[in-house]
């Protein structure tokens, strides 16, 4: 096989390939090659998902004064495979009305982004398995596949309540697509490139300061697309039971909550790559990928965190945050940072970490005013106009109509 | 090209995590908003009336624990309060402050539960329900150094309470009274001023005071409404004329000021408790009432008290004999439901579980 293919770069597949290349035929070592690089992949997502599991419980126990599960391993790490263990051994039921293909293939589906998302993503230096030229785009394509994923889950179910969470899903998804895409290419712009170890490479002064609004446009996003509170809309469990999974059960079930779970891990992968200098910080060559991981747990914990604070948005209200406050925010983000980069450039295109301080100075106050001010207005807007305050403790007369 | 829609139906429960209980809606929606609602109950009923036509006097005080099983201690109240008009006498004092008492510690726990599921049902990942069931928890410990259990308690009999306090209460309840103001301040702190519930409960499903009043609803749902009306005050019973405190009244009878209301109650409630405690003097705490006791025939009489939820009645007719001859439970929770069409229709679905939660009702008591 040619080595033109994207993964030829990747260290492991070259090892993998050579190594098997000098016993066996050239196809099989190719096969092998690949299919080393899917079990890795496959792997970290599911593992991912299993500590992020853990973490959640734990942390989650702890906001609400409890202890957590604490009984299988060590502090109860354990306690996923626990879980996945149970739900393996669960009856697998397939309601009688239900599309029973496509609501086979749904959670596999669902899984699929996760998985395809991490491949792009670089631990440390040189250590993305493909380090694609258009890594930003590839990975707004394949999370587009889980809005899919859940119309597919919620139809075929052939139930009211999962066909409720996968129209709910599905809009939010269309929704917060737009927002996020528009603020990733105001970070696409700073970096000049789609590469995900270029944009690294071009974090001098980490992203998170030179676009805070595109961080704050995509950590919202990104809650919205992973379907966490606040905007949790498409399985709200007090509404919809489960929303779209609630005819799931077994081993699609396990597979549907390690497509959740892990998405939130690799999204906060990619919000640590976008925004936080990735595998940055002091020995990057030799320790970062701890970086990167501390980094990654910081992000996840902060998910953790909202989810235990917030309730959640009405779709109405979610679909106003979308269009109303996101979208305006993401274009003048866009807009001023294509401005500054016009006037900061060099002649050859590049922009020096001078000029990223400078951005840094402009994008804060920008970010804070604009926040600032369209949440004034969503406010407003949200608000219904006939609320009054209410009356005071004050002892009234009894029976008194105030 | 116009698409073709149709409301679809769906049946909300009676196995739904947020129907309180096993209550079933069945609600047309079109879209997301609510055409049509039509609430069915009885998924609960055991016949607590009719069993109560079977049993002494005293035993009945066990079925009225099972009413509204969250504040077991106000339907014990209210039915001795009924009893006691039937035979015609008076607890001593030390019951009378007890009770008013229990009462009011039994009125916070069942408050932070409406509210925390109130909040969960907003989609709060169960903090702030966590939040109540720790100061709950506290509560139930103290009930049941009192009388032995913590949920269904039967603490108080006809002419008084069960047993007197034992002397480890005291310091208990002392302690708790302590720890309660910064446990319902870090509940205040994380939910009265979030964004995300103010959006979504204010506003939401005004109930306005003519309708609350001609639907007869009772309890916070009405204060909510802008009707100070509370049987604590306007007729005291037990300890209530002695002692001082406010009655919260909403504004506008959305779900922010329901949530409200009982929210301020439960500062109201502490009030009481701590007056009760400076108050209390030692004496007896039961009438010296025989086990199973004849009322006169045809004696009736109408008992009530400001329960959790709402104006709590028994009504009771003698025949003369062992048992009542009818026992008439006027249950708040079910009387409140009679809004619910008018307070639904035209919200959404995401509203309809928050209206819901907001009324805070109790499907024991619903189902008599």
């Amino acid at each position: 096989m040619s080595p033109d293919n994207v993964l030829y770069g990747t260290p492991v597949y070259r090892f993998v390939y050579e190594l098997v290349g000098t016993v066996l035929p050239c196809w099989i070592s190719y096969v092998a090659a690949g299919l080393v690089i899917m079990f890795i992949l496959v792997n970290a997502v599911l593992m991912g998902a299993a500590v992020f599991v853990f973490a959640e419980r734990r942390l989650i126990g702890r906001f609400h004064n409890r202890i957590g599960p604490n009984r299988w391993g060590p502090f109860g790490t354990f306690q996923p495979f626990a879980d996945v263990l149970k739900l393996i051994f669960k009856e697998d039921i397939t309601p009688a009305a239900a599309d029973k293909i496509v609501f086979l293939a749904a959670p596999i589906v669902m899984l699929a982004p996760a998985i395809l998302m991490l491949a792009v993503v670089p631990f440390a230096k040189n250590t993305a398995l493909a380090d694609l030229n258009v890594g930003i785009l590839y990975i707004l394509a394949v999370t587009s596949l889980s809005s899919v994923a859940i119309l597919m889950a919620g139809w075929s179910s052939n139930n009211r309540y999962a066909m409720f969470g996968a129209a709910r899903g599905v809009a939010v998804l269309i929704s917060y697509e737009v927002p996020v895409v528009l603020c990733l290419l105001g970070v696409v712009m700073v970096a000049g490139s789609m590469s995900l170890a270029d944009v690294v490479e071009a974090q001098a002064v980490p992203f998170l300061l030179v676009q805070p609004l595109a961080l704050f446009v995509f950590l919202a996003g990104v809650s919205a697309e992973l379907n966490r509170t606040p905007f949790d809309v498409a399985e709200a469990e007090s509404e919809l039971v489960a929303g779209y999974h609630t005819e799931y059960s077994g081993v699609k079930f396990a597979l549907i909550q390690a497509a959740e779970f892990g998405g939130v891990v690799t999204a906060s992968m990619v919000v640590v790559t976008l925004f936080l200098g990735g595998w940055a910080g002091p020995l990057a060559d030799y320790l970062g990928w701890f970086w990167f991981l501390l980094k990654v747990g910081a992000v996840a914990f902060i998910f953790i965190w909202v989810r235990a604070t917030y309730p959640r948005l009405r779709i109405d209200q979610l679909m106003a945050f979308a269009w109303k406050f996101l979208l305006p925010l993401s274009i003048i983000n866009l807009f001023a940072t294509s401005l500054e980069v016009f006037f900061l450039r060099d002649s050859q295109g590049v922009l020096a970490t001078n000029d990223l301080w400078i951005m840094t100075g402009i994008n804060l106050a920008l970010g804070a005013g604009c926040i600032a001010l369209f949440g004034s207005m969503i406010r407003e807007k949200i608000k219904p106009v006939t609320w009054q305050p209410a009356a005071g403790t004050a002892s009234l007369t009894v029976g008194e109509v105030t | 090209m116009p698409i073709h829609t149709e409301p679809m139906t769906i049946n909300v429960g009676p196995q739904h995590p947020s129907t309180h209980g096993v209550f079933r809606l069945r609600v047309t929606f079109d879209g997301e908003e609510i055409l049509e609602v039509e609430p069915v109950f009885g998924y609960l009923h055991r016949g607590t009336e009719k069993l109560a036509e079977e049993r002494t006097y005293v035993q009945i005080v066990t079925l009225t624990d099972r009413l509204d099983y969250v504040s077991s201690m106000i339907n014990n109240q209210g039915y001795c309060l009924a009893v006691e008009k039937l035979l015609g006498v008076e607890p001593p004092l030390r019951a009378k402050w007890l009770r008013t008492m229990v009462a009011e510690l039994q009125r916070i726990a069942s408050h932070l539960m409406g509210i925390g599921f109130f909040l969960q049902d907003l989609g709060t990942l169960g903090t702030p329900l966590m939040y109540g069931f720790r100061t709950r928890e506290k509560i139930l410990d103290l009930f049941e150094m009192l009388c032995g259990a913590r949920i269904t308690l039967t603490y108080m009999r006809p002419g008084g309470v069960f047993s007197d306090t034992p002397p480890d209460f005291w310091p208990a309840l002392e302690n708790f009274m302590q720890e309660l103001p910064t446990e319902i301040g870090e509940i205040e702190q994380l939910v009265m001023e979030n964004e995300i519930v103010l959006v979504r409960t204010k506003g939401v499903s005004p109930l306005s005071p003519e309708m609350a009043i001609n639907c007869s609803v009772s309890g916070p749902v009405l204060r909510a409404s802008g009707i100070a009306w509370d049987w604590r005050k306007m007729e005291p019973y037990d300890a209530y004329e002695w002692v001082d405190f406010d009655v919260p009244v909403g504004a506008n009878g959305d779900n922010y000021d329901r949530f409200w209301v009982r929210m301020q109650e439960i500062h109201q409630s502490a009030r009481i408790i701590h007056q009760c405690m400076e108050h209390i003097e030692p004496g007896p705490v039961r009438l010296d009432l025989p086990l199973v006791f004849r009322p006169e025939p045809g004696a009736e009489a109408y008992g009530r008290v400001e329960a959790s939820k709402g104006e709590l009645a028994f009504y009771m007719l003698s025949d003369g004999g062992v048992s009542p001859y009818r026992c008439k439970i006027r249950s708040p929770s079910l009387i409140n439901l009679t809004v619910t069409e008018h307070l639904l229709v035209g919200w959404k679905l995401a509203d309809m579980i928050v209206t819901l939660g907001s009324l805070d009702i109790n499907m024991g008591e619903v189902d008599r």
